[in-house]
């Protein structure tokens, strides 16, 4: 009777442990990329140039992450680039004129869009299109450029 | 000798090809036994499982605090120490954690596997059973195969876990990482896909591992000799397998 008892206890035991760890592990190590589809809205932008943007990458307001880039696609006729992406309707409230652009977190760090708000009355919805876009800045064009330009055209690089 | 290469690799055929039978036997029994005869499943759990965690959880926490001093030492040359918890996370997650699990419990519980199977049918057990018309196959090979591929998923949750803990001991407490970045890094990098592939890798090795216990040890010369052969068989298989299947499984998520 004992040794039953303490087979359940430690099999109980181990099963909570088990699935109290399989629960940190699904909940707790990823982020909260989620944006499940019934509360959000989709927005689009065009840019020249996306970079290395890649879907799910954020969307972020003020330092905020408020969305996801759901697709990237190519415009063969205007040779633009469309990004869509989806923002909390959590923040409804972002000016129709705001702007977009692409932007690297850290020197290495993946790239993301961030809004800066502009001063609209009108506030985007589900559909609308980002008029204001800036390309994402290429590392490798502005080596070129400075190795092209040679480095005396920089102010403060005389010397260290 | 090509006869000989030639009669190896037949012998590895018939081999392969008897295990894959006894798989698909188990996997034939599997729901009855686990309707009617749960409690020989869940005895195996505790067998198998429960009795595993202490291992599992000292060897979790000093793997997950050298991956941490590791990491901390390689990336804090690019200044890039706060990034400690995405490397240690995503080896413990990914790779280390499922593998070396897998491999524990080879040590551990698949051995134990295979020299109780082996020493049941040395000792003429599993002939009483079958004289009895009782399948021991049934009764003493299926139990045993479910109870570890239940407990190996929960052993390398338990296993990654205490990992992340180690690492996070060694990297913040220790070495002075900051906690914020540590966690928020990890956060960001990982994603659920992430998290499933080491699921995945853990339910597959945990196939692996109870399958080639319980058939090593229901398959080995009823001696002395052949139970331990069969009970060293047992890791030795199971550790290669483990590591093909961990590579396949990868390059098929990548």
């Amino acid at each position: 009777m004992q040794q039953t008892r303490t087979i359940e206890l430690g099999t109980g035991l181990f099963a909570l442990l088990g699935i109290g760890a399989l629960f940190f592990l699904t909940t707790q190590t990823t982020g909260k990329n989620d944006f499940s589809v019934a509360d959000t809205y989709q927005v689009t932008a065009r840019f020249d140039n996306v970079g290395s943007l890649k879907p799910r990458a954020p969307v972020s307001m003020s330092g905020v992450t408020i969305g996801r880039v759901t697709d990237i696609s190519f415009d063969s006729n205007a040779l633009e680039a469309v990004v869509t992406f989806v923002i909390d309707s959590e923040y409804d409230q972002i000016p129709d004129d705001s702007d977009a652009s692409i932007l690297t977190a850290g020197l290495l760090g993946s790239q993301y869009i961030g809004l800066t708000a502009g001063g609209s009355p009108l506030y985007l919805e589900d559909g609308s299109e980002i008029l204001f876009t800036q390309s994402a800045i290429l590392l490798e064009n502005i080596i070129g450029k400075f190795l092209i330009s040679g480095p005396s055209s920089d102010e403060d690089g005389e010397d260290d | 000798m090509f006869h000989d290469i030639w009669k190896t690799f037949l012998g590895f055929l018939q081999g392969f090809g008897a295990m894959s039978l006894f798989f698909l036997r188990l996997l034939q029994y599997t729901p009855a036994v686990l309707v009617t005869r749960f409690r020989l499943v869940f005895y195996q759990v505790y067998n198998a499982g429960a009795l595993s965690i202490v291992i599992i959880m000292v060897c979790g926490l000093f793997v997950g605090g050298v991956l941490g001093l590791q990491a901390y030492s390689n990336l804090e040359r690019f200044n890039a120490e706060d990034t400690t918890g995405i490397f240690a996370g995503f080896a413990l997650i990914k790779e280390i954690g499922p593998v070396i699990t897998a491999l524990l419990f080879a040590g551990r519980a698949g051995t134990a596997l295979a020299s109780e199977i082996g020493l049941m049918k040395a000792t003429d057990q599993l002939s009483a059973m079958e004289m009895m018309a009782v399948d021991p196959l049934r009764y003493v090979a299926v139990p045993r195969f479910l109870g570890g591929v239940i407990s190996v998923p929960l052993l390398t949750a338990i296993f990654t876990t205490i990992g992340l803990l180690g690492s996070h001991l060694v990297a913040v407490e220790l070495l002075g990482v900051d906690v914020g970045a540590y966690w928020q890094q990890l956060q960001n990098a990982l994603d659920m896909e992430d998290v499933m592939e080491g699921i995945y890798k853990s339910i597959t090795f945990g196939i692996i591992a109870s399958l080639l216990a319980v058939w090593e040890g229901y398959n080995s010369v009823p001696t002395a000799e052949g139970v331990g052969r069969a009970t060293t068989r047992t890791v030795v298989i199971t550790a290669i397998a483990v590591l093909i299947f961990d590579f396949m499984i990868t390059a098929w998520i990548l």
